[in-house]
């Protein structure tokens, strides 16, 4: 629960019906320019009909280059940041020759296998030479090699499960795998904060869709038995399951699931415990093992268990983990496992290495040490942020944290001051958030170093103070703050 | 009659009341008031006699039937009945099969439990998987880049090889700009969303693969299939869409095709197709996922095997998991089509980028496929070999065109389910044993009715003995299997 204060809601709504209001000013004119010019559509619909762009067109474009900045380099700790240039009021973006040395806060290496490994890196290049790039073939027909084998054997162990299977895709692994799982006549109790991939597979599986207050499990407990009560729609036949999908830790929140309660509250109504681990997995836990490990859950009591490689382990992909039969099923008739092109064998090499390193199977100590240095520089951030009055959200451990915002005009000031003093942060707003709750977000990595941390929080205090986004004072008294702000979900 | 009168004497009484009530209210102090000089008479009274008795009755409440939530007992029983189903249904035979494991690179040649087998199994096309260049390419930019991107593209996960290889797809293509995804897969089910919403039309064809229709279902907009590959079909769809719907013009209005039908192997009639598209004002999305690299005299696709110019197609999308031997998808097009899709496209938005090495590998794809245009040839030729060496199959037929680098095998006689025709293919495939190849899987979630069938891919890098082999073992164990089965 993010509390806003009344001012803060003010000015930010003020700042957005201002441009909401140029932004129809500009479209008026533009359409009385575009009147004279003959219409050149010849009869079909515009490819954006009415407001469907407006947003992008009058308010995205403007801070456009706050986002998807190109980089030149791995996204290590630090990283070369590809310089733009704008002709036509940021419209468009030119690529510039000219890069800048940045501490890179914005990307999901977590345990900083983004860069070249000593110990992945040769083999992953080995894997490329026996494997190639690519198998060109789906799982089923001819794109398991003995590589896939293997890193379905490693994925299990590591998460805990009897069983996994592996795809291309971490977005994919979740659209794909819902409707597999559950269809008509099914629900699917889904925390309001769940990433798009498991929002889309929930559409389009077409089982009914509810949701509950982002990890509250007392209102999860609350929605069942409302819902097990009433049955479904119209004909209150009792459903055929209940699948309830919850995240291990936020992207956008920071925010660690309480995953205890939850796990009990759906074993006591029998619904299925769908766990998604994207950035947990690897990140959190004592071994790595993500946030069950982290909170003492057992993963037999998680049924699906589903995660991606594309943050700690610094590759693509994403697996489903769970019982034999399950897997067995889901290699039969998951359409990812039928249809996609199976991952490509450098990347599924750099898991495998990767998770051996964690675990220690390489022979070194680096894994925990990885692991605990995460830990520490994401407490360490984490603690000194709030020490000096900014609104951070998130729970400790978690390497994910965002920095409040509120008004639009901040989002590029606190974004573009921050790269002139070559620090690298990522902004998020709507539609990633909520229009009101915009935001900044801290990533940080077992690769940064203590120096590394002092400078960015130096710049992100200096910028925080020319940008005016300390709300609460340096030394938090939350007692007190929690009077006269306005509640917002 | 005495108590008739008595009732009338009666009424009358009452009537005789209610008169000398109203005759008082016409005496009542206001009775003779003008109001702007109109004498109001006994209206006051009366009327506000009657606002009263308005506001009474608005004043009780409406008769309801009483609300008995079930209480908190009722809902734990309710509960405690409550059996769901179990998250899978049984694990049957048929499920528990595995994919056979290769031991080495799924090349033109590779190795099955120990044994050399050619692979039938591999869209790798052109036989660029495994090429020099793309090695190279891809051992410098793992050194470079590392493996994965840790981001999506909005998020420092845009590394300067997505945007060369964007820049590449399109300049090989000839389309101002051109998208990247992450997948092939997700490529078409985010692509589609972005531009059709609930209420927009989009024809398409029943043949298209799982991705199309996975797309089509989240996008919520009106669609309507038309037969496979029939342009017949697709032209009375058209008219009776455009007539039934009059404000079909105001609609956005799309033809989905694939250009080579992963599905049977057929060819879409691009300039038939395109004839109608201007007739009926619809717009084009074409999945060239197998057809990139593959048709047209320098592999751009069947825009260029039709000498369609691209920009009539408005919509093209491409896995590059085949001719291009590399992971992931793209989308091209014109600017406004690319860039909508930056922000709007949630595949592309909220997924990580590419991991920089395929991209790289993609480019260096294009680069070798512009420098040996006798790759394609090579590939015809040896479709072509391919098809004629099947004529005559036992029990089966060839469903795909002559074309096309699927070559898709049917059963002549289906033995009425689609699982048993599968398990007859499977048996075809798992007997040869120097040859590999895979019947055509079909997801429960698929809504594809074409039939399932052996689905051989052809490969430039096939030599012309891999080809005799293939179809020569092919046509021994399909007359040893189907004649069984007869």
């Amino acid at each position: 629960m993010i509390t806003i204060p009344y001012l803060t809601a003010l000015t930010t709504y003020f700042s957005y019906g201002l441009l909401f209001a140029f932004g129809q000013l500009r479209d008026f004119f533009r359409n009385l320019v575009d009147w004279w010019k003959a219409s050149n559509l010849q009869g079909y619909a515009p490819i954006c009909l009415g407001l469907e762009d407006f947003y992008i067109r009058r308010l995205y474009l403007r801070i456009q280059d706050c986002f998807g900045r190109p980089i030149s380099s791995p996204p290590d700790a630090w990283f070369d940041v590809v310089e733009r240039v704008s002709n036509d009021n940021n419209k468009t973006l030119k690529r510039t020759t000219k890069v800048s040395r940045c501490l890179n806060l914005g990307s999901y290496n977590y345990l900083g296998f983004a860069a070249a490994d000593e110990y992945c890196t040769p083999r992953v290049v080995q894997s490329l030479k026996k494997y190639f790039a690519s198998t060109c073939s789906s799982r089923v027909e001819g794109g398991t090699t003995a590589l896939h084998s293997e890193l379905e054997e490693v994925v299990a162990n590591f998460v805990g499960k009897p069983a996994a299977l592996v795809t291309g895709m971490g977005y994919v692994t979740n659209s794909a795998i819902l409707p597999v799982l559950i269809g008509k006549g099914g629900l699917i109790i889904s925390d309001s904060l769940n990433h798009n991939s498991i929002v889309n597979g929930a559409r389009g599986s077409g089982a009914s869709i509810r949701v509950f207050q982002h990890n509250t499990p007392s209102h999860l407990e609350r929605v069942l038995r409302e819902h097990i009560a009433d049955g479904q729609p119209r004909t209150h036949r009792p459903w055929k399951k209940i699948i309830v999908v919850v995240e291990g830790i936020y992207s956008m929140e920071g925010e660690i699931c309480k995953l205890p309660e939850i796990v009990s509250i759906c074993k006591k109504y029998k619904a299925y415990v769908y766990l998604d681990e994207a950035h947990s997995i690897g990140a959190v836990g004592k071994t790595g093992r993500g946030v069950c490990e982290l909170l003492g859950v057992d993963t037999a009591d998680v049924d699906i268990m589903m995660g991606t490689f594309t943050k700690s382990f610094g590759s693509c992909g994403g697996y489903i983990a769970g019982s034999k039969e399950l897997i067995q099923y889901l290699k039969y008739t998951c359409p990812a496992h039928l249809y996609a092109t199976s991952i490509s064998p450098p990347a599924a090499q750099q898991i495998i290495s990767s998770i051996k390193v964690i675990l220690g199977e390489d022979g070194s100590s680096r894994g925990a040490q990885k692991l605990a240095q995460i830990r520490a520089n994401s407490n360490y951030f984490r603690s000194e942020l709030q020490k000096m009055g900014f609104e951070v959200l998130g729970d400790n451990d978690s390497p994910v944290m965002p920095i409040m915002l509120y008004n639009p005009a901040k989002i590029p000031a606190f974004s573009r001051e921050c790269l002139k003093r070559n620090v690298a942060v990522v902004t998020v707003a709507f539609p990633a958030t909520p229009l009101l709750l915009a935001r900044a977000r801290i990533c940080i990595s077992a690769a940064h170093s203590r120096e590394d941390m002092v400078k960015a929080l130096e710049v992100i205090s200096s910028v925080g103070d020319m940008v005016g986004i300390k709300y609460f004072p340096a030394e938090p008294k939350k007692a007190q703050l929690e009077e006269g702000r306005v509640k917002e979900e | 009659m005495d108590l008739s009168n008595g009732i009338t004497t009666t009424f009358i009484g009452y009537m005789k009341n209610a008169s000398d009530w109203v005759t008082f209210a016409y005496d009542a102090p206001f009775a003779r008031a003008v109001v702007f000089g109109v004498p109001i008479g006994g209206h006051l009274f009366v009327e506000g006699l009657l606002l009263v008795v308005i506001l009474f009755l608005l004043s009780q409440k409406s008769y309801k039937p009483p609300k008995r939530p079930l209480t908190d007992r009722e809902i734990d029983e309710l509960c405690d009945e409550w059996v769901p189903e179990s998250l899978i249904p049984p694990i049957k035979e048929e499920m528990e099969k595995e994919a056979p494991v290769l031991e080495s690179a799924a090349g033109p040649h590779t190795t099955i439990n120990g044994k050399d087998v050619v692979n039938f199994a591999s869209a790798n096309y052109l036989g660029l998987m495994g090429h020099e260049k793309l090695l190279e390419s891809c051992t410098s930019a793992l050194e470079k880049y590392g493996v994965g991107s840790c981001g999506p593209r909005g998020f420092y996960g845009t590394i300067d090889v997505h945007l060369d290889c964007e820049a590449r797809i399109a300049r090989f293509l000839g389309t101002p700009d051109s998208i990247l995804y992450s997948y092939g897969l997700s490529t078409m089910f985010s692509a589609i969303p972005a531009f059709c919403k609930k209420g927009d039309i989009v024809i398409v064809d029943e043949g298209v693969h799982w991705g199309i229709q996975n797309g089509l279902y989240l996008s919520r907009s009106t669609i309507v299939y038309f037969k496979h590959n029939n342009m017949e079909s697709l032209r009375t769809t058209l008219e009776k869409v455009t007539q039934d719907n009059k404000r079909a013009k105001k609609l956005r209005r799309y033809i989905v095709v694939e250009s080579v039908y992963q599905n049977s192997g057929r060819i879409a009639p691009l300039d038939e197709i395109i004839r109608l598209k201007e007739k009926y004002r619809f717009r084009v999305m074409l999945d060239e996922s197998n057809s990139v690299g593959v048709l047209g005299k320098s592999g751009r696709g069947l825009t260029e095997h039709y000498n369609v110019p691209i920009d009539k197609v408005d919509i093209v999308t491409a896995a590059m998991g085949h001719a291009l031997a590399s992971e992931g998808g793209f989308c091209t097009g014109s600017h406004r089509v690319v860039d909508h899709q930056r922000l709007s496209s949630s595949g592309y938005v909220f997924s990580a980028s590419l991991p920089p090495y395929l991209a790289s590998a993609a480019i260096t794809a294009i680069d070798v496929i512009e420098e040996n245009p006798q790759l394609l040839t090579k590939l015809r030729d040896n479709v072509k070999i391919l098809h004629t060496g099947l004529l005559g199959i036992h029990g089966l037929e060839i469903a795909s065109d002559i074309l096309s680098p699927i070559v898709f095998l049917v059963l002549k006689k289906s033995t009425g389910s689609l699982k048993s025709d599968l398990q007859l293919l499977q048996d075809i495939s798992d007997r040869k044993h120097s040859v590999f190849v895979a019947p055509s899987k079909r997801s429960t979630l698929d809504k594809c009715n074409l039939p399932v069938g052996i689905r051989l891919f052809v490969s430039a890098a096939h030599t012309e003995s891999d080809l005799k082999e293939a179809y020569e073992s092919l046509k021994s164990v399909a007359a040893s299997v189907l004649t069984g089965q007869n």
